[in-house]
């Protein structure tokens, strides 16, 4: 019980980081390109802010996705796989059936794993993660089976897509022009619509919310088509802004965007959170990437950090609403 | 005693089944014989072995998601100790993986007791940590294996006084997995780890109030998953002679494995045979549909679908035996 006069200032900090997790994480990124700049002081240039606001995008899109399954205390992992499928089949069939058609069926591949996941997780009840991992390896192996069929066509890249992934307007990335409607979209809906409440609802207390007559599949399975949907769309963001048709094109996103959420705020247990904090962490991973770039760290050593992130946040987390 | 005549007829009716599969390969390959049993024994043993490995920590009540990550990491360790060593040196790489995978699996059992973040989102977190790890160690496939390790489990068993036309039934393969799971699991089974392991899965608090150390036995069965990982990824490394830093899908293959087993998800009831027999089943479904020359990407398809039905159904029985 002395801990309690001790700990006060500590538990009043964790508190605010909890409540208002937008003013430290803020912190946290001035503090990482304060580093930076000491590190590289030629770094620092609009064109810098530019282009790391246009890396960030595509994953603060992904991160979306796993903010919003997160608040119901899921998690989806197959968005790597949902935007890569998208990517590639709108390069390949764009030669056979033009741009808009072959962007309608990318985004109705990528609608229907959301859909299988929604599926699952509704009415089987089998727990996120493993139903998400589980479409992610079957969509991977439909994409190596259509790849086959598509070997010879070759790829072209919507014009739209590209101005939207590598074009600027006033030295900042085109792909704002979609993102910002996006993100005001996901705030809204978070915030001001039933659906959004719903999230948190089933997040906090998934039996209460049902006891008051929320139909909880129904938000299951909107929510992981949802999450497919988003992920299609920043697949084809990401096809325009690296201009290639690979077959494992959006998977590096895949780990980020889970830590992207958790660095945000967003409890992985689900009713806490916002889209606002995933933002920020976006960014932050995005400005750390550069810094391990520039120290040479190797793709293995990134790995553990975001690992060694997420479990350390999440426990940091746990202590602190404990205390509270 | 209806328990456990009902645990008992499940095991038996996968093994039936798995005969008729057996008997339906005959079928399809009438060519079907000795070889064929021991690449199936080849392909099935380290799926085996990390679903026992599995099977224990579902059992003891968790779930640990980063076994394939303990298998890369085991396999690249083995495979660059061994490269270029003599005999007696492989053996202590031997001892010293092995090792490394209790170690492993206890640093992820201590991570959730001690930090008490639920095992799903620790096991995510350590199953990058570990993939990172893999990667440091070897950036690619490589390294090499002793060549008597390899004659450990490719072709048949040899023992004396029986002609080989006999012997050549019993891959050494499933010798191998035999004599490791006897010589591991089942002392620990009969030992009073054993029973605290069911009853720290069936009931914790329940356990905990009978005196049993929660913690330290929840650390044990992590401790004993991540050791079967470690032999799980050697025996990669030993089948094909190299180190694969990249995880293959044995993640949710020993979910399904032991899902369909009869290992209730949430802990406290099944067997050890069961995953076993379910994991050959698995293997030989995959080897049917390679016999009847489907395309291998068709084939994983239609793997990774059984597996998600399994699991699925699999959770849709854990939620009827809830509410009952």
């Amino acid at each position: 019980m002395t801990m309690t006069t001790t700990d006060a200032p500590l538990a009043r900090l964790g508190r605010l980081m909890v409540d208002q997790p937008l003013i430290p994480l803020t912190l946290i990124l001035l503090a990482l390109i304060a580093a930076l700049a000491i590190l590289n002081p030629a770094i620092l240039s609009l064109f810098w802010v530019s282009n790391t606001l246009k890396i960030a995008i595509p994953l603060a899109m992904l991160a979306a996705c796993q903010t919003l399954t997160m608040l119901t205390g899921g998690i989806d992992l197959s968005v790597g796989t949902a935007a890569t499928i998208a990517a590639y089949v709108t390069a390949t069939a764009t030669p056979l059936i033009g741009a808009p058609s072959a962007i309608g069926i990318a985004m109705g591949c990528a609608l229907l794993i959301g859909v299988v996941n929604g599926i699952g997780v509704a009415f089987a009840r089998v727990h996120p993660l493993i139903m998400t991992l589980g479409t992610g390896l079957i969509a991977t192996g439909c994409l190596l089976v259509y790849q086959r069929s598509v070997i010879s066509t070759g790829t072209i890249y919507p014009e739209i897509l590209v101005w939207l992934g590598t074009g600027r307007t006033a030295g900042l990335p085109n792909g704002l022009f979609l993102f910002i409607p996006f993100a005001a979209l996901i705030l809204w809906a978070q915030r001001r619509t039933g659906f959004g409440r719903l999230l948190y609802a089933i997040g906090s207390n998934e039996a209460a919310a049902r006891l008051s007559g929320v139909r909880v599949w129904q938000i299951h399975l909107a929510l992981y088509s949802l999450s497919g949907g988003i992920a299609g769309l920043s697949g084809l963001l990401y096809l325009g802004m690296v201009k290639t048709a690979s077959l494992s094109l959006a998977l590096p996103l895949d780990l980020p965007s889970v830590a992207a959420a958790v660095i945000g705020g967003t409890s992985i247990f689900g009713g806490r959170g916002g889209y606002g904090g995933t933002i920020l962490g976006a960014l932050i991973l995005t400005v750390l990437a550069t810094m391990l770039t520039l120290l040479q760290m190797p793709e293995g050593g990134r790995r553990i950090l975001y690992g060694a992130i997420i479990l350390l946040v999440t426990a940091l987390y746990i202590r602190i609403t404990d205390r509270s | 005693m209806k328990r456990f005549l009902e645990r008992n007829a499940w095991t038996a009716g996968l093994a039936g089944f798995l005969l008729l599969l057996l008997l339906a390969t005959k079928l399809i390959q009438p060519d079907f014989g000795a070889s064929g049993l021991d690449s199936l024994a080849r392909s099935a043993l380290p799926f085996a072995l990390v679903t026992v490995g599995m099977a224990i920590v579902v059992i003891a009540g968790g779930i640990d998601l980063s076994v394939a990550a303990m298998m890369a990491v085991a396999s690249v360790t083995a495979a660059v100790l061994m490269d270029g060593a003599t005999d007696a040196q492989s053996a202590f790489a031997i001892l010293a993986v092995l090792v490394l995978g209790l170690a492993m699996g206890a640093l992820n059992g201590a991570l959730i007791v001690v930090t008490r973040v639920p095992d799903i989102v620790v096991t995510l977190a350590m199953l990058f940590v570990w993939q990172g790890v893999a990667l440091l160690i070897l950036n690619a496939p490589g390294g090499g294996a002793a060549p008597w390790l390899r004659a450990l489990v490719v072709g048949g068993v040899t023992l004396p006084g029986l002609p080989p036309a006999v012997t050549d039934w019993l891959p050494r393969g499933f010798l191998f997995l035999a004599i490791v799971v006897a010589v591991i699991w089942l002392p620990v089974r009969r030992s009073k780890l054993g029973l605290m392991l069911y009853a720290v899965g069936s009931d914790p608090q329940a356990a905990f109030r009978s005196g049993v150390p929660v913690g330290p036995v929840r650390i044990a069965a992590y401790a004993l998953c991540g050791l079967f990982a470690a032999l799980g990824g050697l025996t990669v490394t030993m089948a094909t002679g190299i180190g694969e830093p990249i995880p293959g899908p044995y993640l949710l293959a020993s979910v399904a494995a032991v899902v369909l087993g009869g290992v209730v998800l949430g802990g406290g009831r099944g067997t050890i045979l069961g995953p076993i027999l379910a994991v050959i089943v698995l293997r030989t479904v995959r080897l049917d549909l390679t016999l009847m020359s489907v395309d291998p990407n068709v084939a994983a398809i239609v793997e990774g679908m059984i597996m998600v039905a399994v699991v699925m159904f699999g959770a849709v029985l854990a939620t009827r035996g809830r509410k009952t």
